[in-house]
């Protein structure tokens, strides 16, 4: 223990984590930590501090930046400190700015010279410190300051400093690949070093650069097969041995590397055949870093040119990994298989109960990853089912992070694969209630497109039922309290477009529902601006069929509202509205033909039909426009901004004279323009259909002529001021063409994805039992038609309909898992730090009555009702020796086997106390002592600690009674 | 890549942070109030994965402390959650033993031995004696040592005055 357990630091900081320990709330904690603020920033800048003390006041001062205060008065002294020559003051000096400052922080420039010094010192340590923090402060405007010295260092004595000279070269890379781009060679020298540790360490730069191009590295395929051969055959030193595996990280770098660089390379590929398989043979599927490499061996051989043996191998581990009742290993199967899948489709079929087992597990993280797999196997035979679960899940959670992905796959899939066009609008209406504002809006003009388009190849009357269909979902769904915006502008623009189209409603009835949602969400300019120019379409085919025309009061009103909207755009709507009215059937059939929303409409970008207009107006003696480019060559305004932002972009000082300002000559031009709009808009009354549109929307730049440099719709889109205005449901025919033509469908895609999922098609599943899992399972994957399989489904299957849900299932299930790894633990050789069972009869603790014992007990309480059957074991047992012989079986798990296959044996060490304390038949059962009858050699250390800690007082009164226990079980 | 590296004990209590990516000290409080929340909710049977954010979040509870890593959505979490358990041993092998208090009041050596774990978001070491004899090399060092290693009945005596 000695100097590593001992706390060196005063009483002062003691107390500190004490009080801040055992504070009650986060106000408390708050409260302690501004107190501590305050005490720093006076003690810090007293004059004459000696190191140590200073030191500790760093250390606290990273305490309380670590709980989240701001700590940046004390950032200049940890500077200070890296300047010190005494290691251990420098040392935590360059600890503290590590943690304290980004990359991009002022005072980073302060440290430079200090990190330029320490690099070349004598003593390796120094090196080291300061190459750490390189690796987190250098950015890259001062990488060139110390990349020389870096570069020196990578052939440094000491492989501790090459390994990090490496590592500091790498974080260069990252940050600016041009900088070292030329000192790429010594990453390959590297990989040769004599010390494993630095290859190692080589690998992660050279993961990174043949990730980003991995041509020029192909001939290290050879070197790369070598290296992980001699891994796997434990050629390395034991102390890089982990769990029993040789040098696992090693492997797993490797493997990593080998997937991309044998991507699509038959020739790579075949390199590595032999080992890869070698790999998976000696993978250890009873540790977790065992399975890591096996995980690993299988994106590998998935990503690399397709080798049936190896293929073969991979489904193995994935069938284990799935029969798992690890979730961690359902996890990483279930993604295996995702990655698998597109190399043999037939795969997934084998494992189809699995799957559905993951896809209904309490567990979200494995439901997102199942999802994940769902959306790579969706065809249009399955598509119904999985995006309905889909949308089922994405109605449930609240996360919209994550809605919004699930949302934007379940468009994807529609999109893709959607079965008929019915479908396809009654999944986006889902889709759009419950996620609509996380929504693209391209989706919704996606959808609007459809309604209008069809899918192309239909008839006439099939594209009539479609609207027809819609039109009735939406009166149907208007009714709905909070509707999301987008949802709303979709509903809108079909009611007016389609409500009236099949003679089923009357205009009066939807015009009725149109003005109610104007009211409910009043809010909302955009809903208000579709919805009013839905009201405008609407009457203007009444009218050109020859109907007439009575307008609902509740219609009146809101016309009259927006008469006087604040919002220019709802105004020009109201006034549009009104004067269509007005006019006559033929008028009115021009403006807004019926069913015209998919013409094309040609755009004069140049405004040529007002050349008369203007040129009359020049003759009349008005100015002739003057582009942009002119003017402001004239008025020199913008020259002035330029150098404004000049002068702010530069942080120095300016030493020449200023110029002499020139008067700004007035614009002539705005007024010209001003009054031209005035005059305009009676004018855009009195005419007729599409120019009706061209000049209001042009607006302003009409009388400026026909130069057209600057004159694009969008732009003048922006003066107007609301970014509406051009989009669909503005003025009808002219409307959705904008947007529509933005967005480009993706059914390209589906072609490509589609033929290889074909290729397994779907066969009549047949099973008996569970019917519901069944169905779902065979409208998943078609069915499965091989008989061992399905023997091996259907008891897993009779186990679930024994109780009718899938809960119990699961916590059946369950109780399996701790049985199996503990009689796996229990036949591996006991690891040598672990004690001789003698010993524990020395460590029976003193105390009769501990106020711990209780506190433990109501702690755990939750922990023993859950405890597993091999720990209820233990605990029943009748004597306390019993208990100690528990502890050592769990220990050897712990030090020697590490088998997280549950997840949480490690907690065993506590659960047993708990299960002790609540039982209460001995005196001091708490991990305490029962920690250090497990860990012999250091009994006597950990009972020393204990009842130092003790007399400290931090413990005993509240909180934390967990603090005891060996984080190690 | 590694963005960060978290502590927190099961009460929320942050025990140690250690940021691999830029991330001000705003996001760093809302980071670690939105992952402690996650984690620590999470029931003892289900995966020690959560995704977060577009990355991946690997936990492993010890007795009383999570140990949180943030990842890459493409990396191995498997990996990962064996990166932490090898820091843990790392960890108990320089403890002897240990136990969260070793790292409530000796959190600053956690860093420095995490240091030469970790470096820029990257295993730099899989050597645990490695590892270990860096740190003892750089303990040496240190001429406070030898009070810190007499300090035992200095802190007893202190703490109960």
């Amino acid at each position: 223990m000695g100097s590593q357990g001992g706390f060196g630091q005063s009483k002062e900081f003691l107390d500190l984590i004490k009080s801040i320990g055992e504070a009650r709330s986060k106000a408390e904690e708050d409260r302690i930590v501004i107190r501590e603020i305050e005490t720093l920033k006076r003690r810090i800048s007293e004059p004459d501090i000696p190191k140590r003390k200073m030191k500790e006041y760093i250390i606290r001062l990273l305490y309380v930046e670590m709980l989240g205060h701001d700590a940046s008065f004390g950032y200049i002294h940890a500077v200070k400190m890296t300047h010190d020559d005494n290691l251990p003051s420098k040392r935590t000096g360059y600890l503290a700015v590590t943690l304290f400052l980004n990359d991009d922080h002022d005072l980073i420039i302060l440290i430079v010279n200090t990190i330029q010094k320490d690099l070349k010192s004598d003593n390796y340590l120094v090196v080291c410190a300061a190459l750490n923090a390189v690796c987190r402060l250098i950015n890259d405007e001062t990488i060139p300051a110390v990349l020389p010295l870096v570069v020196d260092l990578l052939s440094h004595s000491k492989e501790a400093v090459r390994k990090k000279a490496v590592m500091a070269l790498h974080s260069f890379h990252r940050k600016s690949p041009s900088s070292v781009s030329h000192l790429i060679s010594n990453f390959r020298k590297r990989l040769c070093d004599n010390d494993p540790g630095v290859m190692g360490a080589t690998l992660c730069p050279l993961f990174d650069l043949v990730n980003a191009d991995p041509t020029p590295y192909k001939d290290l395929v050879v070197s790369f097969v070598s290296i992980l051969k001699q891994v796997a055959e434990h050629r390395l030193p034991k102390s890089y041995d982990y769990h029993q595996m040789p040098a696992p990280f090693v492997q797993i770098k490797l493997l990593k590397i080998l997937a991309l660089l044998g991507s699509g390379d038959k020739l790579a590929s075949e390199h590595m055949y032999t080992v890869i398989g070698d790999v998976i043979r000696k993978g250890d599927s009873s540790s977790n870093i065992g399975n890591a490499i096996l995980y690993e061996s299988i994106r590998c051989v998935s990503s690399i040119y397709p080798n049936a043996k190896l293929l073969e191998a991979a489904a193995d581990v994935i069938a284990k990994f799935l029969k798992s009742d690890s979730h961690n290993l359902k996890y990483m199967g279930i993604d295996a298989l995702g990655r698998l899948i597109k190399l043999s489709p037939l795969i997934a079929e084998q494992h189809q109960l699995a799957v559905i087992d993951c896809l209904e597990d309490p567990d979200d993280t494995l439901k997102r990853k199942t999802f994940e797999l769902l959306y790579k196997m969706t065809k249009s035979s399955n598509v119904e089912v999985i995006v309905d679960r889909m949308i089922d899940y994405m109605i449930s959670i609240s996360d919209d992070h994550y809605k919004t992905y699930i949302a934007s796959r379940c468009v994807e899939l529609a999109e893709q694969f959607a079965p008929s066009n019915h479908w396809f609008i009654q999944t986006m209406n889902k889709v759009f209630e419950h996620a609509g504002d996380l929504v693209n809006i391209k989706v919704a003009h996606n959808l609007m497109r459809l309604i209008a388009e069809g899918f192309g190849e239909d008839d006439d009357t099939t594209y009539s039922q479609l609207r027809s269909s819609a039109v009735e979902s939406y009166l149907r769904i208007i009714g709905e309290p909070k509707l999301p915006s987008v949802f709303l502008q979709v509903i809108c623009w079909v009611l007016g477009e389609y409500g009236t189209a099949d003679g089923k409603h009357s205009a009066s009835y939807i015009t009725g529902k149109l003005c109610d949602m104007a009211e409910a969400y009043s809010n909302d300019e955009t809903v208000k601006a579709y919805a009013i120019t839905a009201l405008t379409k609407i009457y203007s085919f009444e009218i050109a069929a020859g109907r007439k025309v009575d307008m609902l009061s509740e219609c009146q009103s809101l016309v009259e509202e927006l008469l006087a909207s604040h919002s220019t755009d709802l105004q020009q709507r109201a006034y549009e509205l009104q004067s269509v009215i007005g006019l006559d059937a033929r008028a009115v059939e021009a403006i807004l033909p019926h069913d015209a929303s998919c013409e094309d409409i040609e755009v004069d970008k140049n405004i040529s039909f007002l050349n008369d207009y203007v040129q009359k107006a020049i003759e009349r003696g008005a100015m002739p426009y003057i582009s942009e480019n002119e003017r402001s060559g004239m008025v020199n305004m913008s020259n002035f901004s330029s150098q404004d932002q000049q002068e702010s972009g530069q942080h120095g000082l300016r030493f020449e004279a200023y110029e002499v300002p020139k008067p700004p000559v007035p614009s002539k031009v705005t007024p010209v323009s001003l009054s031209s709009v005035t005059d305009l808009v009676p004018v855009s009354e009195s005419l007729y259909a599409r120019e009706t549109h061209h000049i209001t929307s042009v607006g302003v730049a009409s009388d400026t002529g026909s130069s057209g440099l600057k004159l694009k719709l969008d732009g003048v889109q922006k003066k107007w001021g609301k970014p509406t205005y051009s989009s669909p449901a503005s003025s009808s025919n002219s409307t959705s063409q904008n947007p529509v033509n933005g967005v480009t469908k993706v059914d390209v895609a589906t072609t490509v994805n589609s033929k290889v999922r074909d290729s397994y098609d779907s066969r009549k599943q047949q099973n008996e039992i569970d019917p519901e899992k069944q169905k779902l399972a065979a409208s998943l994957f078609g069915g499965s038609t091989k008989p061992e399989r399905r023997t091996s489904a259907s008891s897993k299957v009779s186990k679930a309909s024994a109780g009718a849900a899938d809960r119990p299932q699961d916590s059946k299930a369950a109780i399996v898992p701790n049985k199996t790894s503990g009689e796996k633990t229990n036949q591996q050789p006991p690891p040598q730090d672990l004690l001789d069972l003698g010993e524990p009869t020395v460590t029976v603790a003193p105390p009769t009555v501990d106020p711990f014992q209780q506190l433990e007990g109501l702690l755990d309480a939750s922990i023993s009702s859950t405890v597993s059957p091999s720990v209820g074991a233990v605990s029943n047992a009748p004597d306390i020796m019993s208990l100690y012989t528990g502890s050592t079986s769990s220990e050897q798990r712990g030090a020697g086997g590490y088998i997280p296959v549950t997840g949480d044996n490690l907690n065993l060490l506590s659960e047993l106390s708990s299960a002790a304390a609540v039982r209460g038949t001995t005196g001091e059962t708490n991990a305490a002592p029962l920690s250090l009858s497990v860990k012999g050699a250091n009994a006597k250390d950990s009972l020393e600690k204990d009842a130092k800690v003790r007399q400290m007082g931090v413990t005993p009164t509240s909180q934390n009674p967990n603090l005891f226990r060996d984080l190690l079980g | 890549m590694i963005h960060f590296v978290l502590l927190i004990s099961r009460q929320g209590k942050v025990r140690l942070t250690k940021w691999y990516s830029p991330y001000s000290q705003k996001e760093r409080s809302k980071v670690i109030r939105e992952l402690s929340g996650l984690v620590i909710s999470r029931g003892p049977k289900l995966c020690n994965f959560v995704e977060w954010r577009g990355l991946k979040v690997v936990y492993k509870r010890y007795a009383s402390l999570y140990f949180c890593i943030c990842n890459d959505q493409e990396d191995n979490e498997l990996e990962t959650l064996s990166i932490i358990h090898h820091y843990v041993e790392t960890l108990d092998r320089y403890f002897g033993s240990v136990c969260e208090l070793d790292l409530i009041f000796n959190f600053h050596k956690a860093y420095f031995i995490l240091d030469e774990v970790l470096l820029a978001g990257m295993m730099q070491e899989t050597s645990k004696r490695t590892t270990l004899r860096l740190i003892a090399a750089q303990e040496e060092l240190v001429e406070a040592a030898k009070e810190e290693a007499s300090s035992l009945s200095n802190i007893i005596a202190q703490a109960t005055k």
